[in-house]
């Protein structure tokens, strides 16, 4: 499993109130959900984000509320992987369980700027970024949740396990 | 190796003799948590799976809150889709409007949670019940749906961070200074992925309310969950309001932790968080004057009977300052209830504020209090981020009820010493 794409990049602690601002959770229908994605702090990443972009962050992205409206709205905008230095706990969670990848690597997120573009293998961790040609071995995923991803979210792995 | 009172708790829900930070464990839930924001993807990720049954409709509690009553079409079909679920699947625990409150102070208030549970809610703040001795922590919705029809959740056990208390607050200083004070000291992200553990002699000065304020905001330090010690204080607590049975869990003496943080509470003095961080506390003493448009008083943070109270005792015989816009929000109706029959609503309403049915209404910038670009809130809600209650240029002070009471008054950020309190 590999993706491919451009970067957003953001800084330290970017909440889920600005992932989908609460004023829009009115409903849970991931396209309209994903009309307002970054809303509050990029009001240009609804127009500029392509199927297969990454967005590389800083510490504790996805901080705040439990809403999986936030990992819903940044699959459902294209976004293949979202990389950050750390993860807010109940984010990572949420994001393994709907099947969003998520990548934690403070090397490839100090180093990767916006704009840049970015691959990467799944199977082995391997962040490239390709405008730079700078390499980097992200954290892989315990064997407990290869299974949920490889299942593409725990709801289907529990189908699977029954 | 010992374990902390949070581990202690995993390993007898997973069915374990001991458990160590990092383990990936499958554990037995006694509460299943949702709103009426969260439960409605879980609903739908539930007709997904094979089998679309509830493991034990007693241990659901399903509570419309955040943006009831219903405040426009969308919000109104999301509970008719959390009511029709909870009516089809026969849930004990679904309250109606009449009978509601904030999630997190509703639980508690009808016994449904009690020292020694493990419990799992679709929200961030479900890290209240550790307050009462439980290990609670916030999910997103497959979680939800997950635990609804299996019982079950997977953890991974936290290390945990050792806060002893000592000493005893001051007049006007609460559990909400207690927390921004941590908040401050660590950082949002200070306590990423593990438990805050309270612990020492300062625990028994600390109200049940206290507790649930402090546990309450565990997760804007990043922690998987907040927990005290089971005392005196929160047995009676849990013998008034639940007829379930407890387990008293304390960590071993040999248990580690990875920091260890000490406070003494005589020394915290009232605290608010600035935009847009929670970590970014100061004394109030030390800030000069900062003007405010709005007061918020309410949440699953401060709403309690507690904070009520002390509001009324800031606000009664008094008026608002002119053009201030002062928001007081029970947390249930239970709560309500007995502001009203002590007089306090009438006081509130003679102060010039406004008082509302329990919502989490504003808190989250949902409807009841919303911000123009440029305006200021003193809040008792949980966070301060960026368009949280409104435009994305308004900004919110987040502080106790002491301080919100005193701020509607002055039209300044302020604390009732200052008006000879």
């Amino acid at each position: 499993m590999q993706a491919k794409g451009t970067v957003f990049k953001y800084g330290d602690n970017v909440d889920t109130d600005v992932i989908i601002p609460a004023r829009y959770l009115n409903t849970s229908v991931p396209a309209e959900l994903a009309e307002h994605c970054m809303e509050d702090i990029d009001k240009s990443f609804t127009s500029k984000v392509h199927k297969g972009d990454i967005i590389v962050a800083n510490k504790n992205f996805g901080c705040g509320s439990s809403r999986e409206h936030a990992p819903i709205a940044i699959k459902a905008s294209g976004i293949s992987c979202v990389i950050a230095e750390t993860f807010a706990r109940i984010f990572y969670r949420n994001s393994i369980n709907i099947g969003l990848p998520i990548i934690e690597c403070p090397e490839a997120a100090k180093a990767i700027g916006a704009g840049d573009e970015v691959s990467i293998d799944f199977d082995s961790g391997l962040i490239t970024d390709v405008t730079t040609g700078q390499k980097f071995k992200g954290q892989a995923f315990p064997p407990f949740m290869q299974k949920i991803i490889k299942a593409e979210g725990l709801i289907n792995y529990i189908n699977e396990n029954k | 190796m010992g374990m902390t009172m949070s581990q202690k708790i995993l390993a007898a829900h997973a069915g374990l003799e001991t458990v160590e930070p990092g383990q990936l464990i499958e554990a037995n839930l006694d509460l299943v948590l949702g709103n009426d924001i969260t439960s409605p993807v879980a609903i739908h990720e539930m007709e997904k799976m094979k089998s679309q049954t509830v493991f034990d409709k007693d241990k659901i509690a399903l509570v419309p809150d955040h943006f009831v009553p219903n405040k426009d079409i969308k919000s109104a079909e999301n509970c008719a889709c959390v009511r029709n679920f909870a009516m089809k699947n026969e849930i004990t625990n679904y309250f109606e409007v009449g009978e509601m409150g904030i999630e997190h102070a509703l639980l508690p208030e009808k016994g449904l949670t009690v020292a020694g549970d493990l419990i799992i809610g679709a929200d961030s703040h479900t890290c209240t019940y550790g307050a009462e001795g439980a290990f609670s922590t916030g999910v997103g919705s497959t979680d939800m749906a997950a635990g609804m029809a299996t019982g079950k959740a997977w953890f991974k056990v936290p290390s945990a961070i050792k806060v002893v208390l000592k000493g005893k607050l001051n007049k006007w200083v609460s559990g909400k200074d207690v927390i921004l004070h941590l908040i401050g000291e660590i950082g949002v992200d200070g306590a990423l992925y593990k438990s805050l553990e309270f612990v020492g002699e300062g625990v028994k000065e600390l109200t049940m309310d206290d507790r649930f304020t402090i546990c309450n905001m565990a997760i804007e330090a990043g922690a998987k969950n907040g927990i005290f010690p089971v005392d005196e204080k929160t047995i009676a607590y849990m013998e008034e309001h639940s007829k379930k049975a407890y387990t008293v869990y304390e960590a071993d003496e040999d248990a580690e932790y990875d920091q260890t943080i000490e406070i003494d509470l005589s020394t915290l003095k009232a605290t608010v968080a600035f935009p847009h961080l929670p970590e970014n506390t100061h004394t109030v003493d030390s800030i000069g004057d900062v003007e405010v448009n709005q007061v918020v008083i309410g949440s699953c943070t401060n709403g309690r009977y507690d904070d009520i109270k002390t509001a009324y005792e800031i606000l009664k015989g008094r008026h608002v300052k002119k053009g201030m816009r002062v928001i007081i929000i029970p947390a249930t109706q239970d709560i309500y209830l007995k502001a009203v029959e002590e007089g306090m609503i009438s006081a509130f309403i003679k102060a010039g504020a406004v008082v509302s049915t329990p919502t989490c209404g504003p808190c989250l910038g949902g409807y009841m209090g919303i911000l123009a670009a440029g305006e200021r809130c003193v809040s008792t809600t949980n966070r301060n981020f960026v368009g949280r209650m409104g435009h994305v240029e308004s900004e919110i002070y987040l502080a106790s009820p002491a301080v919100a009471a005193a701020s509607a008054l002055t039209g300044k950020i302020s604390t009732p010493d200052e008006l000879g309190l």
